[in-house]
């Protein structure tokens, strides 16, 4: 996973609440393979017509728009659905660092797991970097060990876990993390098993029979 | 004596297993459950060729992608439908997986499958590539969605990285009156703390309404504590859910039940125990609840009117108020019991379990719907069962379409779809735009709520129709 330690980039500004994982990839879309790009999926229904005509006045549309990597927008971003395409889609189209003041629970670990910055702002600070930015994309500075962010004169903090910081920081991925613990779960599973020995699935023996 | 402990932090105690210098803990997991859309984290496996650490704790189920007009896959005519179903079945047989498949007489929504089969057990750490996971909290265990990097770090390790969640307690006092279900007791703290109010914590369920409700009722519940943005949502096991569990095809049997409930008995939250953050509703405040918007959180009582965005004093809710009524085709101040509908949809892990079937086949018995519709049981144990009480009799008979189980018109995977523009009038869990298909227009609403539109054609306090009627053929989610 790539590290993030500054972004000195381009931002838009998606002014809406409740950008929720449905509108960032709506479910058809998500039969396809990684491998096509979800790039061309992300916020599909929101910036075309029922026909598929994008609206050119729709902010991904502007010039430009394809080199932006922050997007800055309002309260319960990527509320929703458990879907990592939500994510995949952001990550695919460019985006690095998304900007709300406050994010769906599950959206924000799959970002962190992708390597997209899940930054929250105070929701003063989100409507001054949303008109600062205006409605076309605009140079913002993104600075992940300092925690800050900066539009033309609006420079705003934000927040985010240490544990999430550390490992957007170094690009860490939890498989790996994980395994060095391999012999302590192997300890763990098998106290486990002899303390809680019902958890083990017993297999049905008889035919099933609908309980209602 | 210890300190007070909560129910969360007893469950969450008993499956640390190892807590990292930055706080984070390594949670064992009983049970993950995969399905069609898991596809993502198989393949980060086979990049990395790791193999599937505790095939024995994980079970496939075909739930989210299956056609609900035929149970064959040559019936699916999208050959990429088709190709999730059989990636699914090719991942699971590859791995040693157990599937519940398409053809599977315990086939059904993952959320409905697992408490049926008893493989949710109180007290467990249960993990599902889907937001609804939350579900299976209504048995006291700690149950929460997680993403397909997540998926992938189960397989490969049977634990998952965690921060601790705050725990918050939702206390409902008094007893529901008849007409009000679990779903609107959600949709009413929804609304009031906002579809972002939870977040950051684990909810615990409490209180005498909470107590009375079945298992069912209880397991809608949980189901939406996801869309109050919750990480999971619990209620303490009692009799009632040691009653549901004897005898479940996968339910420790004789002397190990014995010993399982009696662990089972101590998941409770102490008295005294502390909670980050306390809300209590009177079951007396809440009515037949029904959304008007594009969040779940934009929910009102039946008798109510649709906001007019002039009248709110916050520019930010007025502006997605605004936005809302505008994608929903309604009119500032519009009487909801005004607004009339097009389609129904009995369905999805939030509200196709017996029950609900029950509920809205109480409403429609005899009765035509003035408007399409489809029901889908939650499972297809739930369909056989329906189908011995003859209530899919009642629902063909009032117009509805009799269907086989899957998650279907709740997400559109399928290919189950609302029209574009049209207003759909359903048992799901979320009402986001497109949800149910691009420009749908979706009203979250209880069983008996939903089957009271159908007859009326508009949206209907089902108080209004049922009363008179004979008391005991009305579930009411209450016991």
């Amino acid at each position: 996973m790539q590290p993030i330690t500054v972004l000195d980039t381009l931002g838009v500004a998606l002014a809406a609440a409740n950008v929720d994982t449905d509108q960032l990839i709506p479910a058809r879309f998500m039969k396809e393979p990684r491998s096509v790009g979800y790039g061309q999926f992300l916020l599909y229904d929101v910036r075309h017509n029922e026909q598929g005509t994008p609206d050119a006045e729709f902010i991904l549309h502007r010039p430009n728009a394809a080199d932006a990597e922050v997007m800055v927008s309002r309260r319960n971003f990527g509320a929703g659905s458990s879907r990592e395409a939500a994510v995949y889609a952001l990550v695919d189209y460019g985006f690095r660092c998304v900007v709300a003041p406050s994010f769906g629970d599950i959206f924000a670990s799959n970002a962190v797991n992708n390597g997209l910055l899940p930054a929250v702002v105070e929701e003063d600070d989100a409507e001054r970097l949303l008109a600062a930015l205006g409605d076309t994309p605009a140079a913002i500075y993104v600075d992940l060990e300092k925690q800050l962010i900066r539009v033309a004169e609006v420079e705003v903090s934000f927040s985010i876990s240490t544990v999430w910081r550390t490992k957007l920081l170094n690009g860490w991925d939890d498989i790996d993390m994980t395994r060095q613990h391999a012999n302590t779960i192997t300890d763990f599973a098998a106290n486990y098993a002899r303390q809680f020995p019902w958890t083990a699935p017993r297999l049905p023996e008889t035919e099933i029979i609908s309980k209602g | 004596m210890s300190t007070p402990t909560t129910l969360f932090d007893k469950v969450w105690r008993a499956h640390e297993v190892h807590r990292s210098e930055s706080g984070q803990s390594l949670l064992w997991i009983d049970r993950h459950f995969v399905h069609e859309g898991s596809f993502h984290a198989f393949n980060k496996l086979a990049e990395r060729q790791l193999p599937v650490a505790r095939p024995d704790l994980t079970f496939g189920i075909a739930d989210h992608y299956v056609p609900t007009l035929t149970r064959d896959l040559a019936g699916v005519v999208d050959p990429k439908v088709r190709s999730m179903i059989e990636q699914l079945s090719r991942n699971t047989q590859q791995h040693g997986v157990a599937l519940f498949g398409l053809d599977d007489p315990r086939q059904g929504i993952v959320h409905v499958l697992g408490p049926e089969q008893g493989l949710t057990q109180p007290g467990m750490v249960m993990v599902c590539g889907d937001s609804h996971t939350a579900t299976h909290g209504a048995f006291g265990s700690i149950a929460f969605g997680i993403g397909a990097s997540e998926v992938a770090h189960v397989l490969a390790t049977q634990t998952l990285w965690q921060s601790k969640p705050k725990v918050m307690r939702i206390t409902v006092e008094g007893q529901l009156a008849e007409g009000i279900t679990a779903k609107d007791i959600a949709l009413t703290w929804i609304a009031r703390l906002g579809a972002d109010g939870a977040r950051g914590y684990a909810i615990e369920y409490a209180g005498e309404a909470i107590r009375s409700l079945s298992m069912e009722a209880r397991l809608t519940l949980c189901n939406l504590s996801i869309e109050g943005g919750g990480r999971c949502g619990m209620i303490a096991p009692d009799q009632t859910t040691f009653d549901y569990l004897r005898d479940r095809p996968w339910i420790p049997q004789g002397e190990a039940f014995k010993q399982a409930c009696a662990y089972w008995a101590t998941l409770y939250s102490d008295p005294g125990a502390r909670f980050d953050l306390e809300v209590t509703l009177h079951a007396d405040e809440i009515a037949p609840t029904v959304t008007w918007g594009v969040s779940p959180e934009e929910a009102l009582p039946i008798d109510r009117a649709v906001p007019d965005p002039e009248q709110l004093s916050d520019p930010a809710k007025a502006r997605q108020a605004r936005e809302s009524l505008a994608y929903m085709g309604l009119t500032a101040g519009q009487k909801l019991t005004d607004i009339n509908i097009d389609r129904v949809f009995i369905g999805s892990c939030t509200n196709a379990r017996i029950e609900d079937l029950r509920a809205a086949a109480a409403v429609l018995v005899g009765q035509k719907s003035r408007v399409p519709g489809m029901v889908s049981p939650g499972s297809t144990l739930v369909k056989t069962q329906a189908e011995a009480e003859g209530l899919d009799r009642i629902f063909i008979d009032a117009g509805l379409e009799w269907r086989h189980s899957g998650c279907s018109m709740c997400v559109g995977m399928n290919g189950d779809l609302v029209a574009s523009g049209e207003r759909c009038a359903s048992t799901t869990n979320r009402n986001f735009k497109g949800r149910q298909g691009p420009g749908a227009r979706t009203h979250l609403m209880s069983p008996a709520m939903v089957a009271a539109a159908a007859v009326s054609g508009r949206l209907t306090d089902v108080r209004t129709l049922t009363a008179g009627v004979d008391s005991s053929v009305q579930a009411t989610g209450a016991r």
